[in-house]
């Protein structure tokens, strides 16, 4: 069965929604607008007000809300228009959301789930495109989501609403209209494992959420050039499964690593240094990291895709680790 | 001057702990001869020299361990004057020693009749110059016990990639492959044997199209005059049925001697001499397979000696570097263990193996009756990139033919 992502998110909210009454959505035009990226729409007229709530723009106080209603007993999901808007919030989801369990000695747990939409490439500038998934990767206390495809990007969000701790999905704004299978019946997504999209032997490219399709068309080329290409979508950012990454190193021995936050203090810098770690005598050349170039997000089509990682990037930096030039 | 470097005693062997020196630098020494022993995953060896001269001096101390190829020691050939040899600093020497200051010394003159000092290096070691090697590379080179020397790197910026050692590997003529093991934690005997074991068995399948036959012998006649034959001898000389089975191997071997080569440098190369490797298991697991030398040569009664005296050194970790170097086929028979027959993983860079099982009493037709029979089962494992079943097939049926009259094989 085929659906656009869009709509696999909302088969996830459909789902939840129906089978815990405890469930709600709320956020900056969720009900009546339908959703800033249109996930939401329909929902309101199907489940209601009191499931589907507008609230105003006031990140900090929403996802405050969120945090205590998933106190009190309820299974809030918080949509966040963009990661950009997502550092009002920040002391919510650090000081509280990520910190609660600990600092209650396990007494308090927080059932959140927040999505947001992340990502550059559809000429919305710098305060609407940038990738920010590694800030929260960094914390402790809560899982870091980025589903790739629409069917984990449906079974992940339902995972997610059975976790007890805060759950945190970054959804690629570039994705929703992009159409994938998805398993008929539904089932729920594995949000501990990263998985291999495609096996290769030469190279590994580690790529996740809008980056993976790039990655999986870089594969593609690469293997007319004769050089078979790993790809792995890291998909949970944290808890990060470091055996699949390893597992990965220790087939092919080399590595790129595609992420579309800026280079310095990207996630992809965190994959390298685990490699450097614990894969150090499998690598066979040194770990190359495909990001964005690190200026806010240009406007203008051509500079935002001058900006951004691309599909010839990735082939170019496994072309260079192997010693062979296009 | 000639170098004694550490040998490699066997397919599966990157590296050799020196364990004792057998002679002292001034010895004069003769090929064939021993001159150190060398503690291998596998076994003790006395290791053999190959060269007759005079030792210079050594330059690996015992105990060390060190990589196939490493330079062990120096030996002076006949060829070589004694005077036209300053013994040179040892390198530790040079390192520590200061260098005495201020006395002005005159310059010596220079004779042009002294000789030219001759020109020795110590071992070029990575640490003298900077090398760029990835991570990966130097381990499995480490691993394969190859020396980066010369190694042309095609990686990025020049850098020795894995590729490179694998060409180096298999440009190499003991082409220890590439195989590649994980590491293992506990490094006891036993680990160090399985993992040696491994590392073989692991690269003749990979690198060894195997073809397979096998062959029921009536072994009743062969048998019978074992026992007749040990009846006139003291206990101490009684033969076991193996025996048998290794000497009509051997004598077989000439009739097809295709099997009885080395696959060396992406070729089969066909050997002159018949040196079949017994397979000997070893308490505590693991096997190992050295040479019983000119095996089609020797009578019944000498094998038998040899074998058992192969037996003993063997699993007493006492066996020479020729017997571990030198087989050109292996014989493995698991008669006592009870087993019909057994196909054999052909040991690198042997192209073929003779698996015997044990004698079972059967229900044999012969001349058109049934009779019972002792019948044991021969087995071959042949290299399909050397040979083909026609000459795996002619082999089995001429050691059928050949235990059919034992009498014959004394």
């Amino acid at each position: 069965m085929k659906m656009t992502y869009r709509e696999a998110v909302r088969e996830g909210l459909r789902h939840v929604l129906k089978s815990d009454p405890r469930v709600f959505l709320m956020g900056e035009d969720v009900g009546r607008y339908g959703g800033a990226f249109a996930v939401s729409k329909g929902l309101l007229a199907e489940f209601g007000p009191d499931r589907i709530r507008d609230t105003p723009l006031s990140e900090s106080t929403f996802t405050g809300a969120g945090i205590g209603a998933a106190i009190g007993g309820m299974r809030p999901i918080v949509e966040i228009m963009t990661v950009n808007f997502s550092m009002l919030a920040l002391d919510q989801i650090v000081n509280s959301a990520a910190a609660l369990r600990h600092m209650s000695g396990g007494q308090i747990s927080v059932p959140l789930v927040v999505r947001m939409a992340t990502g550059g490439g559809r000429q919305l500038a710098a305060q609407h495109s940038h990738s920010l998934e590694g800030w929260y990767a960094h914390v402790p206390g809560i899982k870091v989501l980025a589903p790739a495809t629409p069917n984990d990007a449906r079974g992940m969000l339902v995972a997610a609403i059975e976790d007890p701790d805060p759950v945190f999905i970054f959804e690629h704004a570039t994705l929703y209209p992009v159409e994938g299978e998805v398993d008929d019946p539904f089932q729920p997504v594995d949000i501990s494992r990263s998985t291999i999209r495609r096996a290769g032997t030469d190279v590994s490219i580690f790529a996740y959420g809008g980056s993976l399709g790039k990655a999986l068309q870089a594969s593609d080329d690469l293997t007319t050039a004769g050089i078979s290409a790993e790809v792995v979508d890291i998909r949970v950012l944290r808890p990060l499964d470091e055996a699949t990454i390893l597992e990965s190193v220790s087939r092919t021995h080399r590595v790129v690593v595609v992420d579309e936050m800026w280079r310095t203090g990207s996630f992809a810098g965190e994959i390298s240094a685990l490699i450097m770690e614990k894969a150090f005598y499998d690598l066979d050349a040194p770990v190359v990291r495909v990001c964005s170039a690190e200026v806010p997000m240009p406007y203008a089509k051509h500079m935002e895709a001058a900006a951004l990682p691309q599909t010839a990037n990735i082939v170019a930096a496994a072309q260079e680790i192997l010693g062979r030039h296009g | 001057m000639a170098e004694f470097v550490m040998p490699s005693l066997g397919a599966d062997m990157g590296e050799g702990k020196l364990v004792a020196w057998r002679k002292k630098p001034g010895d004069a020494i003769r090929r064939g001869e021993i001159i150190a022993e060398v503690e291998t995953d596998k076994a003790a060896v006395d290791v053999e020299c190959h060269i007759n001269g005079v030792i210079e001096r050594f330059l690996v101390e015992p105990g060390q361990k060190v990589p196939v190829g490493t330079v062990l020691a120096l030996i002076r050939t006949a060829a070589e004057k004694e005077s036209s040899l300053p013994v040179p600093p040892a390198p530790a020497a040079m390192l520590t020693e200061k260098p005495t200051p201020a006395a002005p010394v005159k310059a010596p003159a220079i004779s042009p009749t002294a000789p030219a000092p001759t020109a020795y290096r110590p071992q070029i070691t990575a640490a003298e110059s900077r090398l760029r090697i990835s991570p990966y590379a130097a381990r499995l080179a480490a691993e394969l016990g190859l020396s980066l020397k010369g190694m042309a790197g095609t990686g990025p910026g020049g850098a020795i990639s894995a590729r490179d050692v694998a060409a180096a590997a298999s440009s190499k003529q003991s082409g220890t492959g590439s195989a590649v093991i994980p590491a293992i934690e506990a490094d006891t005997p036993h680990v160090r044997m399985r993992r040696a074991i491994a590392a073989s068995m692991s690269r003749s399948k990979r690198e060894i199209p195997h073809y397979y036959l096998s062959q029921a012998i009536d072994f009743t006649t062969a048998l019978d005059w074992v026992t007749s034959e040990n009846g006139k001898l003291p206990v101490e000389k009684r033969m076991i049925h193996a025996v048998l089975l290794l000497k009509a191997t051997a004598l077989a071997l000439r009739e097809v001697p295709e099997l009885n080569a080395l696959w060396e440098d992406g070729r089969s190369v066909q050997k002159e001499n018949i040196h079949v490797g017994a397979a000997i298991s070893l308490r505590g697991g693991g096997l190992i397979a050295p040479a019983l030398h000119d095996t089609d040569k020797a009578d019944l009664a000498e094998l038998m000696q040899r074998f058992r005296d192969l037996v003993k050194r063997g699993r007493a970790g006492k066996l020479k570097s020729s017997e571990m170097t030198d087989p050109t086929i292996t014989v493995t028979s698991l008669g006592d263990q009870g087993v019909d027959s057994l196909f054999g993983v052909i040991y690198p860079p042997q192209v073929a193996i003779v698996g015997f099982g044990a004698p079972m009493e059967r229900p044999w037709v012969r001349d058109g009756k049934t009779a019972l029979r002792r019948v044991i089962t021969a087995t071959l494992s042949g290299d399909h990139r050397v040979t083909d079943g026609h000459q795996g097939a002619r082999l089995l049926v001429a050691i059928d033919r050949i235990l059919q009259e034992p009498e014959k094989l004394r």
